[in-house]
């Protein structure tokens, strides 16, 4: 955010005492403060404290190149209350003129080509990952620049453990399984962390597994789309049994159920836990909380039947978008910003604020040279181009209770083919409510 | 002797339970309130081994330039509008309603329930407040409190009505009283007392509301203060400490609204008792 | 509040005893004139009624905020097809009279014990009530941490005399029964202010007639103290059934309606399809909890509301 005098605020404060002088100041202090001639911008975040503090940092880096611009950051809830708020304003036509939101289906769910701005024209389209670029297009333009970095979906591991036991990386899950044994043998760790107090993290092993699925079936997101691949069938069942296998093992954390995303990185971090499937943005928890297991946590992909095809799922960063109801000088002031975005200036900023997630996808942004291993783990698999992206940037179809039905799952309350078949279900609607053909 | 056991007994037992159910928990608040972060992570029971109660509200008022400040000066105004217009609006309704049999009273009997169970259509509401100009107000915040306040007060006042002798309006009305006048002279003192229930249970009700300004009222400059919650809820680091020092200083104004309410129950209580 | 009179409600309905010669009648009927409804009906129809009725529209749609398909009963069709409404149902009858019962029965004896003669009773008045005025947000997280299996203070306690505490919200069997006892922890100092607002409304001759009748505590309970406060009663049931019915903000603090679906209710489930961002199907559920809410309340309401006017 703009720093905005604290003094203000403390006269305001200071003139208390009467309802009505307090109305008076607040209502002072609430006015836009726009300051003759130059533009100001308002720039919705999520309202994480890391996703916060980078934006604060690039309006400041814009503003000081850009002194007749002014941008004030936003921010708003995360998860479903700000996807709802993202959509009421957008369809409301009341968006703040610039917002940072998803891209992949959850971005088609927004219905682009009515809502936002044609970027297509801009000079640094050119610039950005082709990957990037289909999860923030439709058939008829492109609406989206970058913010931050694409990541893996993947296990984290603590490689101590590892070493002490004499395990080797996985690449199969009966691999996996195995050294997951071992570590419960050993008796000091949790072989597989789960966090079901954040149920969004119960999804890993099944939207993880997606490598392998395409590994099987080149064309399975296609015919999904199309409504001719289910999950209740292979190659996508595995993920759900996969989960259920390593429940009815026992193989999880003992506290599974009620711990949260923040104590499983933790758990990895200080060898409490051994294994972690989750999404490599763990690396800017990881630094905040656990800087001395930096060295500590490494990352391998979640593995499937096949050795060889063994590689990474891979989620590509949030866009930014500009909504068609911004107009005029602010419309300019917006593109401005965007561009500014898509700077390698912009990239270090961004790693310099919140440590990194894996590769930028921007051509000349670089990584810093010290990125946690969770990070430089992944490197090797995309530099040998052994990677996919995850169903959400190959299709617009994601069921919303996923998360619910994998808890259930991992939790022993569901059955992995139930499960799946609920989830078939609750893909069916989505793909309804988008108007698919097939359906 | 058995009311003096009573009293002394039965208060004792009912004290040490209170305690129990009721304080401990609002202990649990303003411990993990006083201490470090570190410590607060642990979510243990225990008094803080280092104090820094006063740091963390300092922090949690500084946070974000100042943003409760602002959440507090528009949760205030909000609350004190939308809660008059509500209870002299709703208190007009509730009278007539019991006061005046007519073919109307089912109709309007309906729409009070349905207003208390029917769930408010986010979207179609946008969409009026952008016809009268009020989206994104504080006024358009109010007006929406109102509306879907209304049918409980309406709901309370009715059914107190009905205990105020009908005598005393038509002794009103034969000293030549006109209905505004019956109404705000002489039977609107004598609702003093759920008048003041009312006003307690819908500033509550709008001090403590997230969804409405979430949606209503979008924009940090007009944030109120349940939306601050969310600051602390959302960061990679869980601060349990500031989470509940935010949500203890949140706590306060409906409280001291509490107290300040809670003697005029009592007052309400002595007078009829005494004149009764 | 019952200054003046002994005449109450409660001895002779007064409606009846007016003198009915006409000239009087009109006059007494201009004295409550129809346009004291007009200001909050104002209120109340544009921003709710209008509203209201423009979502019954679309949930005859497929609606993505940005178009519009008129679709029929589809939406009602796929919203009885959900996997989790049939246990949605049962637990939302579960969570709806296991909290409104228990405000109730708490309520009322917490009103009456806190209208007696007893020590520290400010005290416990301002007790009781205060988790009333603690947000929902801050009481889920509270009870979040409280209850948490490991660790969390109330297993720690029972773990110190030997019982194991269970997983209060993450036992599929029992998250929906932790969540309603938290929902009554925080509501029952509403009922019961309602209760003691009733209490007063009690003209106290009552109770000396009945004390020189030689009448017991449990008597006077019984015959004097129920009976009168049966408007507060009907207050209370109403208030807190349709509440426990439509309840879901706390349930979705604590639980998300998890583990799994295992303490999901109907608002959960119409949430569920809100978020998702199936808007039409989510306003034909909210129409669907409407009915069942409505089709509990008003009989219930006509009837409790007939029988007090009998008496």
């Amino acid at each position: 955010m703009v720093p905005r005098s604290p003094r203000r605020s403390i006269v305001a404060i200071g003139a208390g005492g009467l309802v009505l002088s307090l109305a008076l100041a607040g209502c002072t202090a609430g006015g836009s403060d726009s300051d003759g001639g130059a533009v100001t911008l308002s720039y919705l975040v999520d309202n994480q404290e890391a996703t916060v503090e980078t934006a604060e940092a690039l309006a400041d880096a814009f503003m000081a190149e850009n002194p007749d611009i002014k941008v004030e950051v936003e921010s708003r809830p995360q998860g479903a209350d700000g996807d709802n708020l993202i959509k009421t304003r957008l369809a409301t036509g009341e968006m703040s003129d610039v917002f940072a939101y998803n891209s992949g289906s959850l971005f088609q769910a927004l219905s682009p080509d009515s809502t936002l701005v044609d970027l297509s024209d801009q000079e640094w389209v050119d610039t950005l990952d082709e990957n990037f670029v289909r999860t923030v297009s439709t058939e008829k333009a492109i609406y989206g620049v970058p913010m931050g970095q694409s990541m893996a979906g993947a296990v984290i591991y603590n490689k101590d453990i590892y070493a002490d036991l004499g395990l080797e990386i996985p690449t199969t899950w009966e691999e996996f399984i195995a050294n997951s044994e071992a570590i419960k043998a050993a008796g000091t760790a949790a072989p597989i962390v789960q966090t079901y107090g954040d149920t969004w993290t119960s999804q890993l092993f099944v939207l993880g597994d997606f490598n392998n699925v395409l590994a099987e079936d080149p064309d399975w997101a296609e015919k999904y789309t199309s409504n001719e691949a289910k999950y209740v069938d292979e190659p996508a069942l595995a993920g759900f049994e996969h989960q259920q296998e390593a429940f009815d093992a026992g193989l999880f954390n003992e506290d599974f159920a009620s711990a949260k995303y923040a104590d499983g990185v933790a758990m990895v971090a200080t060898g409490e836990g051994a294994q972690y499937p989750i999404l490599t943005f763990a690396a800017s928890q990881l630094m905040t909380t656990n800087p001395e297991a930096a060295d500590t946590v490494g990352t391998f992909p979640l593995p499937g039947p096949d050795a060889s095809a063994n590689g990474l799922t891979v989620w590509m960063p949030n866009g930014v978008y500009i909504p068609k109801s911004t107009e005029g000088d602010k419309l300019e002031a917006a593109k401005t910003f965007v561009a500014f975005l898509a700077t390698p200036e912009s990239c270090d900023i961004q790693s310099e604020t919140t440590a990194p997630q894996g590769p930028f996808v921007i051509d000349g942004c670089e990584l810093p040279d010290d990125v946690p291993a969770i990070v430089s783990d992944l490197q090797p698999y995309f530099d040998e181009g052994k990677t996919n992206l995850a169903l959400e940037f190959l299709s617009p179809i994601k069921g919303p209770a996923l998360e619910q039905i994998t808890v259930a799952v991992g939790s022993g309350i569901t059955r992995a083919a139930d499960g799946a078949a609920q989830y078939d279900e609750d893909v069916k609607k989505q793909a309804q409510q988008l108007g698919l053909e097939g359906w | 002797m058995r009311n003096v056991a009573w009293r002394w007994g039965g208060g004792s037992v009912a004290i040490l339970v209170a305690i129990i159910v009721f304080i401990v928990p609002f202990a649990f608040i303003v411990f993990t309130a006083g201490k470090t972060q570190a410590e607060a992570s642990f979510l243990e029971f225990t008094w803080p081994t280092e104090w820094v109660f006063f740091d963390n509200i300092v922090t949690v008022l500084e946070n974000r330039d100042f943003l409760l400040i602002r959440a507090f000066v528009n949760s205030t105004i909000l609350t004190v509008a939308a809660v008059s217009i509500m209870v002299v609006l709703g208190a007009m309704v509730g009278y007539v309603l019991q006061r005046r049999k007519s073919r109307w009273n089912p109709l309007v009997n309906g729409l009070v329930l349905a207003g208390l169970i029917i769930p408010p259509a986010v979207v179609p509401t946008i969409w009026v407040l952008q016809g009268l100009g009020l989206f994104k107000t504080l006024v358009g915040l109010i007006a929406v409190h109102v509306a879907f306040g209304l049918s409980f007060c309406i709901l309370l006042f009715r059914a107190f009505v009905a205990t105020i002798p009908r005598e005393l309006d038509e002794a009103a009305i034969i000293d030549g009283a006109g209905p505004v006048k019956l109404f705000f002279r002489v039977i609107f003192p004598l609702l003093k007392s759920v008048i003041v229930t009312v006003i307690v249970v819908q500033a509550v009700t709008v001090f403590n509301d997230f969804a409405f300004a979430l949606y209503f009222l979008p924009g940090d400059e007009n944030a109120t203060v349940q939306l601050t919650t969310f600051n602390y809820r959302a960061q990679s680091v869980s601060a349990f400490n500031l989470l509940f020092a935010d949500v203890l200083l949140i706590t306060i104004p409906p409280l001291i609204m509490y107290i300040v309410f809670q003697r005029q129950i009592v007052a309400g209580m002595t007078s009829g008792a005494v004149k009764g | 509040m019952t200054t003046a009179t002994a005449t109450g409600r409660t001895s002779t309905s007064p409606g009846t005893i007016v003198p009915s010669e006409p000239v009087k009648r009109r006059r007494m009927k201009s004295s409550y004139p129809t346009w004291f409804f007009i200001p909050a009906g104002v209120f109340y129809v544009v921003l709710f009624l209008i509203p209201t009725i423009a979502s019954f529209y679309f949930s005859l749609t497929r609606w993505t905020l940005f178009d519009v398909e008129f679709i029929g009963f589809d939406n009602f069709v796929r919203f009885f097809q959900e996997p989790q409404l049939v246990q949605g149902f049962v637990n939302t009858f579960i969570y709806a009279f296991l909290t409104s019962g228990l405000k109730v029965v708490l309520g009322l004896l917490l009103g009456v014990f806190l209208s007696s003669q007893i020590i520290g009773r400010g005290f416990l008045r301002a007790t009781v009530f205060f988790p009333v005025l603690v947000s929902t947000i801050g009481v889920g997280i509270l009870f979040q941490v409280l209850m948490d299996p490991f660790g969390g203070p109330i297993n720690e306690v029972l773990a110190t005399v030997g019982i194991p505490g269970p997983g209060w919200l993450t036992d599929p069997s029992l998250a929906l029964v932790s969540v309603a006892l938290v929902d009554v922890w925080k509501g029952v100092g509403l009922a019961t202010l309602i209760y003691i607002a009733g209490m007063v409304a009690i003209p106290h001759e009552y109770f000396e007639a009945a004390k020189v009748d030689g009448a017991g505590a449990w008597n006077n309970f019984r015959h004097i103290t129920l009976p009168l406060l049966r408007p507060a009663t009907v207050t209370v049931v109403l208030l807190s059934l349709i509440g426990g019915l439509r309840s879901f903000d706390l349930i979705w603090t604590m639980t998300g309606g998890g583990p799994g679906f295992t303490s999901d209710v109907l608002a959960s489930v119409v949430y569920k399809q809100y978020q998702a961002g199936f808007f039409g199907l989510s306003t034909a559920g909210n129409v669907v909890l409407f009915v069942v809410v409505a089709a509990i309340i008003f009989p219930l309401s006509w009837w409790l509301n007939r029988k007090g006017d009998e008496q």
